[in-house]
């Protein structure tokens, strides 16, 4: 099988031109964030946090402050709220399971939306053989969530509400704060949880303005390491933790904390926060170039996800009519240009993307389907590239489609 | 849902890149279609046949992914110049052979494939009104999945169009 994919990637030799934009699955990590991380394997800060010595209280004072940091942007009370795991799949894991175990004699409903990435639909589906009930509410062809339904579904059973501030296959930034709103006028005993791992970093997002109890956010969709995240409680809310073993200075997750990658998480903070406005008005530049380009340029292709303000900056999601997303992905592959599809053909089950279901779009939408994230690194030399080899891709895939599937 | 790494091998990466004989034949004698958009998977196959049963040329259009245009493309290969009853006994487990192995999540393109192959096959004879001995039998392997592909696509139109009225 390595064999294979040495084969596969001496096919790729020769390149010119190489553009990722699958951040949505996994990022780079700039240099500058390798560099500030670097130190803390070898130098400085390499012991237990918990322990008597130099290295231990090093290790210490830097997950305190870097907690500091990351409480400063997620607008916190205290640093004590910002719970750090190893990334945003354990965080979602550790809000849907850990809010409401403790809850189950209140009540044994949980809300979400129909199309929250799987570290949340698949954990409460799981509660379901716990004696939970999950009530998944529509979205409209946008992705937005219906708040009178969500009103409706929201009663004195409810013990946790999970929505994404921002979904992370199309973009689509949801009214949390309403959302928030209507929630606790039905039950204010109610938790919501938003995973806000496409919104940090990306949109104005505070967990005080947008009155969350509890938000995950994820390292690497701001371009930090992998295996890092965090989940914010907020003060008084009661979260059981989901492992056991030794517990240090982080109270939810045992085992000993990563600190390399938590000051790396914090870097990659810094860097999106640092120049928030320049930084997002770049990506939302190169955002409605990549989609006009594509829309204007390539017939027989749809948006997914709503469009300009109310779209995340660095999202864009388009199907290709007549064209399947697996191949499209492996053909732009082979001329440098990183992307994924919401094929069925890239997953285990021969299901599409739910989430493009859930908007309405067809099956064979779905399958045709790109995603892909732009970031401040991203240069419009790189787009024109992009915008360069996506027709030419495209018209090959469908060369080879011909009239299959043409009723 | 969750996804698989899928180590495609230089075969299947070289007729994806390089399909053999793709495209609608305009003088085909027979053509046939297994699997459907909604799965993600279709192919429709073209044969030439002569009037001695024997394929003269073939050729594709695929739907689908790589393993799905790889193997539709050896299959039109493979029963390039062989007589029906030969053609009939390629099973997608020699597809499979041929294009030097399949991640097992795409046995099922060598299956649609080579369903699509027997069924053009059998339909040549349904409009010759022939019944051969070896085509008696009842449906294949390969035809049987094609169908059982086909009708979860009818399923999930049939739960989609209930999803809208819901809606509605």
């Amino acid at each position: 099988m390595v064999e294979n994919v040495k084969e596969l990637l001496k096919a790729h030799e020769g390149i010119k031109h190489e553009v990722y934009l699958d951040i949505e699955n996994s990022s780079i990590v700039p240099r500058e964030v390798v560099n500030a991380m670097l130190p803390y394997y070898d130098q400085r800060a390499y012991g237990n946090p918990t322990l008597t010595h130099k290295p231990g209280w090093e290790a210490f004072e830097t997950i305190m402050e870097s907690a500091q940091k990351i409480a400063a942007f997620l607008g916190c009370r205290a640093l004590e709220e910002v719970n750090f795991t190893p990334g945003e799949t354990e965080a979602n894991n550790l809000a849907i399971i850990g809010a409401t175990f403790p809850l189950k004699n209140k009540g044994k409903k949980i809300v979400i939306s129909e199309i929250e990435p799987i570290n949340v639909l698949q954990v409460a589906e799981r509660l379901q053989e716990y004696g939970f009930t999950v009530k998944k509410i529509p979205v409209d062809g946008e992705g937005f969530v219906n708040l009178e339904k969500l009103s409706d579904a929201v009663d004195k059973e409810t013990v946790l509400v999970s929505l994404s501030a921002v979904n992370h296959e199309i973009g689509t930034i949801q009214p949390i704060k309403q959302a928030g709103e209507v929630v606790k006028d039905k039950n204010p005993e109610t938790l919501f949880h938003t995973d806000a791992s496409d919104a940090y970093g990306k949109i104005p997002f505070g967990v005080q303005v947008s009155n969350v109890d509890l938000a995950t956010i994820s390292s690497y969709k701001i371009l930090g390491p992998r295996g890092i995240g965090a989940l914010y409680v907020r003060e008084g809310v009661n979260v059981e933790r989901v492992l056991e073993g030794q517990i240090g200075t982080q109270k939810l997750w045992p085992g000993v904390e990563n600190t390399p990658l938590i000051v790396g998480f914090t870097k990659a903070s810094e860097l999106a926060f640092e120049n928030f406005e320049e930084n997002t008005r770049h990506m939302r530049e190169l955002r409605g170039k990549l989609i006009d380009g594509i829309t204007q340029g390539v017939p027989e292709t749809r948006l997914n996800g709503p469009m300009g303000d109310k779209r995340g900056p660095d999202n864009v999601n388009i199907s290709f009519l007549r064209c399947e997303g697996e191949a499209l992905t492996i053909e732009l592959s082979l001329k440098g240009v990183y992307v994924s599809s919401g094929s069925a053909c890239t997953r285990r089950l021969l299901q599409p993307s739910h989430v493009l279901i859930a908007i309405g779009r067809k099956y064979d939408e779905a399958h045709g389907s790109i995603l892909m994230k732009v970031t401040r690194y991203h240069t419009e030399q790189d787009i024109n590239y992009v915008l360069g080899v996506i027709p030419k891709a495209v018209e090959r895939i469908r060369g080879i489609v011909g009239s299959t599937g043409v009723e | 849902m969750s996804r698989m790494p899928l180590p495609y091998n230089p075969k299947i990466l070289e007729l994806f890149k390089n399909p053999k004989n793709v495209g609608k034949m305009e003088d085909a004698t027979v053509t046939a279609v297994a699997g459907n958009p909604m799965c993600g998977d279709m192919i429709t196959f073209y044969l030439k046949i002569n009037d001695q049963d024997i394929i003269e040329k073939a050729s594709f259009e695929s739907y689908g992914c790589a393993a799905n245009i790889a193997t539709s493309s050896i299959v039109t290969e493979m029963v390039k110049g062989l007589k029906l009853e030969d053609a009939w006994k390629i099973s997608w487990k020699s597809v499979t052979e041929a294009v030097g192995g399949l991640p097992s999540v795409k046995f099922h393109c060598g299956i649609l494939a080579v369903g699509a192959l027997k069924r053009a096959i059998r339909k040549y004879y349904r409009n010759k009104g022939v019944s051969p001995d070896w085509l008696r039998g009842g449906r294949t392997f390969e035809e049987k999945q094609a169908l059982e592909e086909e009708d979860l696509a009818k399923l999930l139109t049939k739960r989609m169009k209930a999803a809208e009225e819901k809606q509605c």
